[in-house]
């Protein structure tokens, strides 16, 4: 499914992993997380000091979908990761307090998920993986599923909170503009067997506002990401290219 | 909002209530008009009087069934319960144990019942044994249904977070299966009345308690059919009961869980 992969991504980075549907870049994180183990290769994290044991523990993902338990409330669900790693839950409540300001859902507290809309969901969903400070963010298409205002400000949200508590994020889309909105770096992927055709560092300001949207560097960089894509045979709708292409 | 659930309430309560009463009335018609030997046919009214001549033995009977079923359905909601989490567990267990769990729900009760006589003797601890063989095996399959209904996701969620098996279970995958449980406990409610009854019929007396087996049985063989429709609208009623409880606890539980009912 994935080939010749071999990536080094440095501590503090965003990363953006483009690629169209069933390249295999949803494999590559859960990889990187742990959750599936490569047939071959190895994956290695390693803590600022060189611990590599502890640093697994410091991971996070987030999931397509908010994943929330519906029967727990907002304060709850981020408190859950706190209470599976031995936290008492009156501690883990405590502590879920700040990630939850930080997305800004300090009013809901005590509201179900149920009665949230989709993109506070998210924002749970989000404030739930930051509670065990991670060191590294895994985000699986997070924002796949809302509506285009609402991804463009959780975007913008997540951008900020990557440069406040600088830790590595790595963001699977299939969004080319997100992708250039929030990264320093891309990857594209290849279709099946998914290999990364293009490494590209993102040459954006690292302000980035709503207003870079319809910035010319932005869309320049955009279209040189779409290029990439068609290039290597990679998007849904062009398999002619794919038949002719032959890389 | 207030008138809507009135509106409501008519609405489930109208409609059966309008044709339990035509029944009723066309069944008293045509057993008089047709003079039906109230042997084989009793009207309704005749039923009626039954009932309330009769509503000491009645009344007795009915309790000693509501206790053997009762008991054998409390047992097969906790046994059922603890074999399907224990299944849910263990491939190994569930593999080598599941075909001789369906063997409870296949084997014909009322061939086994004298068995159960044999085993834990006449009377009540027979009846119950009967109520819970009937009616174990749904319990088992549905809460092993709903506990392998965990999203896989979260199931990920948990495993990366390297939570115990004990958080496993209890913060996610018993949560998840409650709504796929109480199915099985409604269906097992009904069930558990029929097992007590078959389970009367041969396990029978014991110091002085008849359920309504035995009423049953005896006005059969006294051509009292109108006692014979009294007993069996009891049973039928106590099953409700029982049906309208597990119901009860069924809506508060997904209220409490918020998933939808």
């Amino acid at each position: 499914m994935l080939q010749d992969i071999d990536l080094l991504i440095e501590a503090g980075s965003f990363v953006a992993l483009l690629g169209p549907s069933g390249c295999g870049k949803s494999t590559l994180l859960r990889f990187i997380s742990g959750l599936d183990t490569p047939a071959a290769g190895s994956i290695t994290l390693s803590a600022e000091d060189g611990a590599q044991s502890s640093a697994r523990t410091k991971l996070a993902f987030v999931f397509q979908d908010a994943q929330l338990l519906p029967w727990r409330t907002v304060l709850d669900n981020v408190a859950l990761p706190l209470e599976l790693q031995g936290s008492s839950r009156a501690q883990a409540r405590e502590r879920a307090r700040r990630p939850l300001a930080e997305v800004e859902l300090s009013d809901v507290h005590e509201r179900f998920p149920d009665q949230l809309s989709g993109g506070m969901r998210m924002r749970v969903s989000i404030a739930r993986a930051l509670v065990t400070e991670p060191s590294v963010l895994l985000l699986d298409e997070p924002f796949a599923a809302l509506d285009e205002l609402t991804r463009q400000r959780l975007d913008e949200r997540l951008r900020k909170l990557w440069q406040t508590r600088r830790m590595t994020v790595i963001f699977v889309t299939h969004a080319l503009a997100e992708a250039a909105f929030l990264a320093e770096r891309a990857l594209v992927m290849s279709r099946r067997p998914g290999r990364i055709v293009l490494d590209h560092a993102l040459q954006l300001p690292s302000e980035r506002n709503m207003d870079l949207r319809t910035n010319v560097d932005f869309v320049t960089q955009t279209a040189l990401l779409y290029r990439a894509l068609q290039q290597h045979g990679a998007l849904d709708d062009a398999p002619h290219v794919l038949q002719g292409g032959g890389v | 909002m207030k008138r809507s659930t009135t509106r409501e309430l008519a609405l489930s309560v109208l409609p059966p209530a309008l044709t339990f009463v035509i029944v009723i009335v066309l069944w008293e018609g045509a057993v008089r008009a047709f003079a039906i030997p109230k042997f084989l046919v009793p009207p309704p009214s005749d039923v009626l009087i039954a009932t309330w001549t009769e509503r000491a033995s009645l009344g007795a009977a009915l309790l000693t069934t509501a206790q053997g079923a009762g008991l054998g359905f409390l047992l097969s909601a906790s046994l059922g319960t603890s074999v399907g989490l224990i299944f849910s567990l263990s491939r190994w267990l569930e593999r080598g144990l599941y075909p001789y769990a369906l063997f409870l729900q296949t084997v014909p009760i009322v061939a086994v019942a004298p068995l159960l006589v044999l085993w834990f003797g006449p009377g009540l601890r027979a009846v119950a044994v009967s109520a819970f063989i009937v009616s174990v095996f749904p319990i088992i399959a549905n809460t092993l249904a709903g506990l392998r209904s965990v999203d896989p996701r979260l199931s990920d969620l948990f495993r990366l977070y390297g939570a115990k098996l004990g958080d496993t279970v209890l913060k996610l995958r018993l949560p998840t299966a409650i709504p796929s449980m109480m199915t099985g406990l409604k269906v097992a409610s009904g069930l558990s009345v029929i097992g007590a009854i078959v389970g009367e019929f041969v396990a029978g007396f014991s110091e002085g308690n008849a359920g309504l087996g035995i009423t049953v049985l005896s006005a059969y063989r006294q051509l009292r059919t109108d006692l014979l429709f009294a007993a069996v609208l009891l049973a039928s009623l106590l099953g409700l009961l029982l049906f309208a409880l597990v119901s009860s606890l069924n809506t508060l539980l997904l209220r409490r869980l918020r998933v939808p009912g």
